[in-house]
């Protein structure tokens, strides 16, 4: 799946996802859930906002200094006999990984949950060369099995998705006979998949954070799947996004202790697995060949730019489970693998406004996301400088908008003008006017009337009101 | 064994670029201005860790068995039998026989039928194999970290990754003294190591109870890829 994985406009999607009750519901259950969760963990902690103004002052010099934290960790990654390559584009990554792939004469690939494989593409590319690519982690798996549902959630993937639905794509696709139990169909997944990560050639992991000093890269789960990812097959093939990278284990694991607390409310997540090289020597289990691929991407022109903190994001989603935009369109609306305020911000910037310029407008600019983010990225400023750009630099708002903005901007520069404007305002919208209200407005204020009244324009102006106030002095 | 680096030069200059300035080739790490992670169960004795652990332990559907030194042959033995008996699979390690196992290894369960493989390199794969056929595996936790309740694993030749992940069950053993307040203290040990010349494992492994998942409408299920159940032996050594 690339990033984009819908052809509907915003707007389709949106009607579709508002009027998917079950969706709806399970995403608000969710949220409250996590939101719960995460302030729990925030709170036990006593002195949170120290703690995230540490995730920001580490993030924010990475960024600074990514050149030579990333020539760092290919170093020491090298040393310990891995190899590293930093692909620019999407294509150049994926092709690579093909490669590897092909060269190993690699037929079953098992796969951990990495967002940045969906964004080059790979699962396709490696599907096109002749290869099985299976999916592990539980809620990547249910949508891979589903025909490729896509993503809803950068956490939970398959929130969208209720135990039934799940039961009966099972019982297509996977010879189930069960109940619907969440236990029982676990069990079912646990049985299927274990078959595959001892059976596969190649295992291919995404990467919460690299680090520089040691040349390692990390996991974070709950599952196993990526420690099983990387324990069994003989060729290890890991994708980072070029920004996941920390100077040492120091910075690690008070990135680790972000991540989990605010993604699920968790101390650590059952799993956290540093890995460094291939295995080393006498060792029987994890692969005997690494590979790390370093991907750009579209990430290089975000840097030096005032979109830059965006880079800080370490995937956590909690911007995405207080968001009330996200509670009632869901994942699926925003047409991106990468969905909620995070997703409005970074899709437009790796995708391109073409395919996202609606989405810093799905945001009521609330606020919520920035105060949730645990590296202080300023969530919503980003949205609101996103529409700037999209009026201002790139000419994109709707007509209707562009020539009412003139039109005011011409009224409104004029001192004639504006009284005479204000002065006609009420006579000429009274054929619009029903009880002081206006219901059907004309052009660009139908959009609003569609949903709500718009009080209608009063017949004295506020000057003259004041005027007489002061007794017509 | 040396690895490789490839198209590595125009891609870090593209980045240097867009940061307006040329390459760096030394960067030295600020002083942080913030070290919150420090301050958490700063001053903690070990017995005010250990409660700490007690009741993180609730929160990670993880059983805790408190021991003795001398009481934990029989404690293990219970414990095994508990979550089903064997086969079982256990690092090779020096701290079984330091802290009385080897009876119970070599002599006790035999005598049960209750099959023990111990990690054997001149085995290979074979190790795997029956890492995947174990009901329980076997293993020291080498820190443990009290906040979140989890062992610590350093794998080596002799320790290997599979055996805290394929068999149905995990009993990690763990010595009181290598209970630290959190994972800070392991990145601190982690780090000492580095200073001290020597080479960071290829798996480190931060193990926190057993492997679950919410993935279906966010319902918890307990055992998914990994150990369905999962024990904590505290063995009280200081």
């Amino acid at each position: 799946m690339a990033m984009k994985f819908s052809t509907k406009n915003f707007t389709d999607r949106t009607k579709d996802n508002i009027s998917d009750d079950f969706m709806r519901k399970a995403v608000a259950g969710a949220q409250e859930r996590l939101h719960g969760r995460r302030l729990d963990a925030a709170e036990e902690l006593g002195n949170w906002e120290e703690w995230r103004s540490h995730g920001e002052e580490i993030r924010q010099h990475v960024l600074e200094n990514l050149d030579f934290y990333l020539h760092q960790l290919s170093e020491n990654v090298a040393e310990r006999g891995g190899r590293v390559f930093f692909a620019k584009t999407a294509e150049e990554a994926s092709v690579y990984i093909r490669d590897v792939v092909e060269k190993k004469e690699g037929k079953k690939v098992v796969k951990s949950k990495s967002m940045v494989t969906e964004e080059i593409n790979l699962n396709s590319v490696l599907e096109e060369a002749g290869c099985e690519v299976i999916e592990t982690d539980l809620g990547e798996y249910i949508l891979q099995v589903d025909d490729h549902d896509p993503p809803s959630h950068i956490v939970a993937p398959a929130l969208h998705k209720n135990r039934d639905q799940i039961r009966d794509v099972f019982a297509e696709k996977l010879d189930y006979n069960k109940t619907s139990k969440p236990e029982e169909l676990a069990l079912h997944a646990r049985e299927k998949l274990r078959k595959e990560f001892l059976a596969a050639d190649i295992g291919i992991t995404g990467c919460n954070f690299a680090i520089a000093e040691t040349g390692s890269i990390s996991l974070v789960t709950n599952e196993g799947n990526a420690r099983l990812v990387s324990a069994l097959p003989k060729t290890q093939i890991t994708v980072m996004g070029m920004e996941r990278v920390v100077p040492s284990f120091e910075e690690f694991e008070v990135l680790v202790s972000l991540l989990t607390r605010s993604a699920v409310g968790q101390k650590l997540t059952s799993y956290v697995t540093a890995l460094t090289g291939p295995r080393g020597e006498g060792d029987v289990d994890g692969p005997e060949e690494f590979h790390l691929v370093i991907v750009d991407n579209g990430r290089s022109e975000i840097l030096g730019t005032e979109f830059q903190s965006v880079l800080q994001c370490i995937r956590c989603a909690a911007c995405v489970n207080v968001c009330p935009v996200y509670r009632h369109i869901g994942g699926h609306s925003y047409g991106s693998i990468y969905s909620g305020p995070i997703g409005a911000v970074l899709s437009p910037l790796l995708g391109g406004y073409d395919d996202f310029k609606e989405l810093p407008y799905a945001s009521t600019l609330c606020g919520a996301c920035t105060d949730a983010c645990p590296v202080k990225i300023p969530l919503h400023e980003l949205l609101h400088q996103h529409r700037q750009v999209i009026v201002e630099e790139e000419g994109r708002a709707p007509i209707s908008e562009r020539l009412a903005m003139k039109a005011f901007g011409i009224g409104a520069s004029s001192n004639p003008l504006y009284s005479m404007g204000a002065k006609v305002a009420s006579t000429a919208m009274r054929p619009l006017t029903k009880n002081d209200r206006i219901s059907k407005g004309p052009g660009p204020l139908k959009e609003w009337t569609d949903l709500r009244e718009f009080p209608a324009v009063g017949n004295q102006r506020f000057r003259d009101w004041f005027y007489d106030q002061k007794g017509g002095k | 064994m040396t690895g490789t680096i490839r198209n590595r030069d125009t891609f870090l200059t593209e980045i240097a670029t867009r940061l307006g300035r040329e390459p760096k080739l030394n960067v030295q790490k600020p002083v942080w201005k913030h070290q919150p992670q420090r301050a958490v169960l700063k001053d903690a004795s070990a017995d005010e860790l250990l409660e700490v652990l007690r009741n993180q332990c609730l929160q990670i559907h993880t059983d805790l068995i408190e021991t003795k030194l001398a009481d934990l042959p029989k404690t293990l033995a219970e414990a095994v039998k508990l979550y089903g008996g064997g086969p079982l699979s256990l690092w090779k390690d020096e701290r079984f026989d330091k802290y009385g196992l080897t009876n119970l290894i070599e002599n006790e369960w035999p005598a049960e039928n209750i099959e023990v493989n111990s990690w054997d390199t001149t085995l290979g794969e074979k190790n795997i194999e029956l890492a995947e056929q174990a009901n329980i595996g076997i293993t020291f936790s080498d820190m443990t970290l009290a906040e979140s309740g989890t062992v610590v694993l350093l794998s080596s030749s002799d320790k290997g990754r599979s055996v805290s992940l394929l068999p149905t069950n995990y009993i990690a053993i763990i010595p009181k003294s290598t209970l630290v307040p959190r994972i800070t203290q392991a990145a601190d040990l982690i780090r000492e190591k580095i200073d001290n010349g020597e080479q960071v494992p290829s798996c480190i492994n931060f193990i926190t109870g057993p492997s679950n998942s919410a993935d279906i409408e966010m319902n918890l299920v307990i055992g998914v890829h990994g150990p369905v159940k999962a024990a904590y032996i505290i063995v009280n050594d200081c």
